[in-house]
């Protein structure tokens, strides 16, 4: 499976990150986003003609939309990542996968203005970026009311790997996590993940420091 | 702005590579110029109000300044050496002190924590003994050794790097090291950084490298995400503007590098993102 890669681009992590934990291997092609604009060269444009990556290259099969890259990763090697399949939590990964375009144009909007000078309205990008972490705020805080800790089902899936890394990487565009302590609590859930890789910007987590030794009280 | 040293200084303002005849808005210290191509195909820098600034052509960049500069721009004598790979790796800004971003590029001790397992990793944390001198006018750090896991593309597995850091002007910063597929010499990689306000910049690195297998876009690449770690990091620092009172942190043996950079900074009055009183 070839992925066409940028290894600043939040979308193409997506599909890096959901590999690594379903443990398939990709045959990684870099591409020179910037300053090179490989992206708009013949060749990525023949295979992507909307201009953009991640590609992915499985055979026949070519995808270019990241959401549709974690569900194939998933139904091939681990399918437990795209829910149990109930009704109500297959509508919310979906719900979910559709909102992460939001989340696209919003934050990665923002980021891309911020760090590459991209073109934009930064003050609009971040005020939707915000819009959108607050309904994801809320999406968690109610997830949590119904004993779950991730966004469709108590188990990540497809779902929290689609929001996580433009949401992880809200402040390379200028717009604070610290308001939001829901989706702290669970972009730690996700760090934590066996086999999680990071990315420039997302940190991994660090061990904790063995607990402080106390003493006994003698009294 | 207040009248300060630093205004007669070069300054990278874009890639001549990317350079078109619509030009390129930016800034530099604060006032608004746009750096172009002309008819000729020789880079065009102007100010706001339409006065030309003086214009280099250097190490892939295009290089000008506010004010009238005394000294030519520094040399890189290995820009010229047959063999080397020249990469432009690309801009990126910070939210931070132009200074700042030099600083964090001198120093070694954050690799392990930042740059975990590719420019360092626990529990090879200790920063040797190295030595710190100024050499015609430029700060040097020599004799710099840290144990890598992955030091550059080229390498493939963990090795002691040695490291020689040169900052021959205030916003620029040149770093020689060990060169896996040619021990005889050095790679050089620099930091070339735009200061668009006292606390933003435009971050232009670039190389000069010994490496003939891997892909241009490998070498951009992990370059890139070298930076792209330090940058979350650079942008929450705090105060914002780089101190120079004394009094306001307390150094440790691995920052002489940093200690003498500061120094240099303050007796040439080159204060632009700095902060001079503890506040």
């Amino acid at each position: 499976m070839k992925l066409y890669d940028y290894i600043l681009s939040p979308s193409c992590y997506k599909v890096r990150l959901m590999a690594a934990l379903t443990c398939v291997k990709l045959d990684i092609r870099p591409v020179d986003f910037h300053p090179g604009a490989e992206h708009r060269g013949p060749e990525l444009m023949a295979l992507n003609p909307a201009g953009s990556i991640p590609i992915l290259e499985d055979a026949d099969l070519i995808l270019t939309e990241s959401s549709a890259m974690l569900v194939y990763l998933a139904a091939r090697a681990a399918p437990e990542w795209l829910g149990s399949g109930a009704a109500e939590e297959t509508a919310r990964v979906q719900q979910w996968l559709s909102f992460s375009n939001r989340l696209t144009a919003s934050l990665g909007g923002a980021r891309l203005h911020e760090m590459l000078l991209r073109p934009g309205d930064i003050t609009a990008l971040q005020a939707q970026g915000i819009a959108a972490l607050r309904e994801l705020e809320a999406g968690l805080v109610e997830q949590g009311l119904r004993g779950m800790r991730f966004l469709a089902s108590d188990r990540p899936t497809v779902a929290d790997i689609a929001c996580f890394p433009y949401v992880a990487l809200a402040p390379d565009g200028g717009v604070s996590l610290a308001p939001y302590p829901a989706i702290r609590l669970w972009s730690r859930a996700l760090r934590s993940l066996e086999n999680f890789i990071e990315m420039p910007g997302i940190h991994r987590l660090h061990e904790l420091k063995p607990d402080p030794h106390i003493e006994p009280d003698g009294a | 702005m207040t009248h300060n040293a630093m205004i007669d200084e070069w300054y990278p303002v874009g890639l001549f590579s990317k350079l078109d005849a619509a030009g390129r808005k930016t800034a530099l210290m604060g006032e608004p110029i746009d750096v172009a191509r002309d008819a000729e195909g020789n880079a065009k820098v102007t100010e706001g109000n339409g006065r030309p600034l003086p214009v280099r052509v250097r190490y892939g960049h295009v290089w000008s300044s506010l004010g009238a500069p005394q000294k030519a721009l520094f040399a890189i004598p290995e820009a010229d050496q047959a063999g080397r790979r020249f990469v432009d790796v690309g801009v990126v800004r910070v939210r931070c002190s132009p200074l700042r971003a030099v600083e964090n590029f001198l120093d070694i001790a954050h690799f392990p924590f930042v740059h975990t397992d590719i420019l360092g990793a626990e529990p090879h944390t200790e920063v040797q003994n190295y030595k710190v001198e100024i050499r015609d006018d430029e700060v040097w750090a020599t004799q710099v050794k840290f144990y890598q896991p992955q030091a550059a593309k080229s390498a493939s597995g963990g090795i002691t790097t040695e490291y020689m850091y040169r900052v021959p002007a205030p916003t620029c910063a040149v770093l020689y090291k060990t060169c896996p597929p040619r021990p005889s010499e050095w790679d050089v990689i620099t930091l070339f950084v735009q200061p668009l306000a006292e606390d933003l910049c435009d971050v232009w690195p670039w190389m000069a490298l010994f490496d003939d297998t891997t892909s241009l876009t490998d070498l951009i690449h992990f370059q890139q995400t070298i930076f792209l770690q330090d940058r979350s990091i650079l942008e929450n620092q705090i105060p914002r503007l780089l101190p120079l009172d004394p009094g306001m942190e307390i150094p440790t043996r691995a920052d002489l590098t940093s200690v003498a950079y500061r120094r240099w900074l303050k007796r040439h009055d080159y204060t632009y993102g700095a902060q001079l009183v503890a506040q």
